[in-house]
């Protein structure tokens, strides 16, 4: 479970004070699929990574899973990170010299877990995005929908808690971005939580619960589907 | 992470940035190869020159007038004493030590000597037959001085090669007489091309009998005296009786200074391992230079790798992992650039070897060793920068880099 109490994130910018966000209250319960939308610098791309533990906010707290997140140093940041969150980026970012197999095992090779189950592993989520046979491809042989999909097999590996996917079609075209959000939401129907950072209204819309942002405050928050 | 996948990691992404990883070799390589080369070329000398010595024979003793010390001046200078000469009856009554097997006086000087038309200013020895022995040297025609009583003062004299082919362009040159100084001389052999000498191009000298040469020179006293032992172990004995005898008939003065080949062998021996040693550090500069080299490149890398750093944060990596990994990269570098530098630094050896093959080269342990740590710990060093760089990015920074 996700809680945020008066977060707020400021940024000093020359003599101006950039509130990206500000007083923020938001939870969100385990499995839910949330929309994020808002212009741009509505600071909902700030909120993502509060959430997922890249940024910190300045004030407030922030509570992930009943544990107060905020006040731990970098490094057990870094170990949280990896077990609970998993994130999807908008250009994707594969290591381009590592291949699909490779780039899925990477937060397995930080983590130090042995060969033989990191293998075990990035095999199972690899063949459940039916990739298996672009595995040992490097991503500059891949199709921008199939990157996207190892992005996600990669994001998945650790069997996080928490998806956080920003602008995660924002790339692609229609047929390829409607494949990636399946995927997205196959995951969730088995009870992940997945937060989407969008600016279009088709994918928003496909999301159970809708928050809009403008200015680094939410200003609406709807729910329309079934509770997660 | 495992040290595996670390080595992994880091390999994958010096074997794609090749152009890069390749330059940064080059510099390695080049600083690595440097200290071999040119502390081989070092210690090449020294071993050259210690053989030299060796080859003069390790059981040579030598006798100089005056008191010469290194740690001071001796009293009787202050108030104008001159030493004693070390004359031809002394030198003779060495022989009478139990186990000096040869000696071998010696008289130096500079004097005209011509034959005929054509007038050289070459170094004149005095000195005995045993001079042949005690010196390794060899004839290349007719023979070295006559042996027999030391004060005979005989008109003959041996030339060394080129002496002879200046002032005997045409013609023989033995048998035939030479002026040297205001005296004639009969040449009555050539010395051979044996470049076996310290300090004398044994080819341009005249030899001629001691007690020739101190007439010649109107002087009364020896400028050396050499003393071959029968045997090694009786130097330190020899060396106490050498220096009593002559005192007892300098009337008690210890006016000589006497050494052994063995402690000049030591000099040259220091001075050529300082020459060695301040190669090394010529040498090390370039390899510190390679390590600056290093980290400009790392620091490019880096800021090329932002996103993959915001990246690898993103998936839960500590600041220490990212560290690691660039750091990795640094030193792998440096250890691989380390090796190819010992290989063309042995080869440009072999290559000088073969062309001056009178070199005993052969690069130092200790510099090889040094030139391999100080190239690794550059690598670690100077790949600390960058890498502390990249783990201290921040994650939303460096993640948005490559929109």
């Amino acid at each position: 479970m996700i809680e945020l109490r008066n977060s707020s994130r400021h940024f000093q910018v020359g003599e101006q004070l950039v509130k990206a966000l500000d007083s923020v209250n938001l939870t969100i319960q385990d499995g839910e699929y949330v929309s994020i939308m808002g212009p741009s610098g509505s600071g909902k791309s700030t909120l993502l990574n509060v959430i997922g533990l890249l940024d910190r906010p300045t004030g407030g707290e922030y509570l992930l899973d009943g544990r107060e997140v905020t006040s731990l140093d970098d490094d057990e940041l870094a170990h949280v990170r990896a077990r609970k969150i998993g994130f999807i980026f908008q250009s994707f970012h594969l290591v381009p010299r590592l291949t699909a197999f490779e780039n899925v095992e990477l937060p397995m090779v930080l983590a130090a877990m042995p060969p033989a189950e990191r293998r075990k592993r990035a095999e199972a989520v690899l063949a459940s995005l039916n990739l298996m046979d672009r595995a040992h491809h490097r991503p500059d042989q891949l199709s921008g929908g199939q990157r996207q999909r190892v992005a996600i097999a990669r994001a998945m590996v650790m069997e996080p808690t928490v998806l956080l996917a920003d602008e995660p079609t924002g790339n692609l075209d229609h047929v390829s971005g409607a494949e990636v959000l399946v995927a997205l939401e196959t995951l969730n129907a088995r009870g992940i939580t997945l937060l989407v950072v969008t600016h279009d209204d088709e994918v928003a819309a496909r999301a159970h619960r809708h928050v809009r942002m403008r200015d680094g405050c939410i200003v609406t928050d709807e729910t329309t589907g079934p509770p997660g | 992470m495992r040290f595996g996948d670390l080595l992994h990691l880091a390999s994958e992404s010096l074997v794609r940035a090749r152009m890069r990883s390749i330059m940064m070799l080059v510099a390695m390589s080049i600083g690595v190869a440097a200290v071999v080369v040119l502390t081989s070329l070092g210690e090449g000398a020294r071993r050259y020159v210690t053989g030299e010595f060796q080859a003069l024979g390790a059981d040579l003793l030598i006798v100089l007038p005056g008191r010469s010390e290194t740690t001071g001046v001796q009293p009787g200078m202050f108030a104008g004493e001159t030493p004693r000469d070390l004359t031809l009856d002394d030198a003779q009554s060495l022989l009478r030590i139990p186990g000096v097997e040869r000696i071998a006086p010696l008289v130096i000087g500079s004097v005209p000597v011509s034959a005929g038309e054509l007038s050289r200013e070459v170094p004149v020895i005095g000195t005995t037959s045993e001079f042949l022995v005690v010196r390794n040297l060899s004839m290349a025609q007719g023979s070295f001085l006559p042996a027999g009583e030391i004060d005979r003062d005989m008109a003959v004299c041996v030339l060394g090669a080129k002496v002879r082919s200046e002032l005997f362009p045409r013609g023989p040159a033995v048998g035939a007489t030479v002026r040297i100084g205001d005296r004639r001389f009969r040449v009555i052999g050539i010395l051979g091309d044996s470049g076996r000498s310290i300090g004398f191009d044994l080819q341009e000298i005249v030899v001629i009998p001691v007690s020739s040469a101190l007439q010649l020179f109107n002087s009364g006293s020896l400028f050396r005296i050499m003393i071959t032992a029968r045997e090694r172990d009786a130097m330190p004995r020899i060396q106490r009786a050498v220096r009593a005898q002559l005192a007892r008939r300098h009337q008690g003065e210890e006016d000589v200074t006497v050494v052994t080949q063995d402690a000049v062998l030591a000099t040259f021996n220091r001075i050529f391992t300082a020459l060695t040693l301040t190669l090394a550090g010529i040498a090390s500069i370039s390899l510190a230079v390679a390590g600056i080299l290093i980290m400009n490149v790392m620091l490019v890398a880096v800021s090329q790798r932002t996103s993959e750093v915001g990246l690898m944060k993103a998936l839960g990596a500590r600041g220490s992992q990212i560290t690691a990994l660039f750091l990795a990269e640094a030193v792998l570098l440096s250890i691989v650039g380390a090796g190819f530098g010992l290989v063309v630094g042995y080869a440009a050896d072999w290559v000088i070897g073969r062309a001056y093959p009178a070199l005993p080269l052969g690069p130092p342990i200790w510099a090889v060793v040094l030139a391999v740590l100080i190239a690794v710990a550059s690598g670690v060093v100077f790949g600390l920068l960058p890498a502390r760089r990249a783990a201290r990015l921040d994650p939303v920074v460096a993640l948005a880099g490559r929109r």
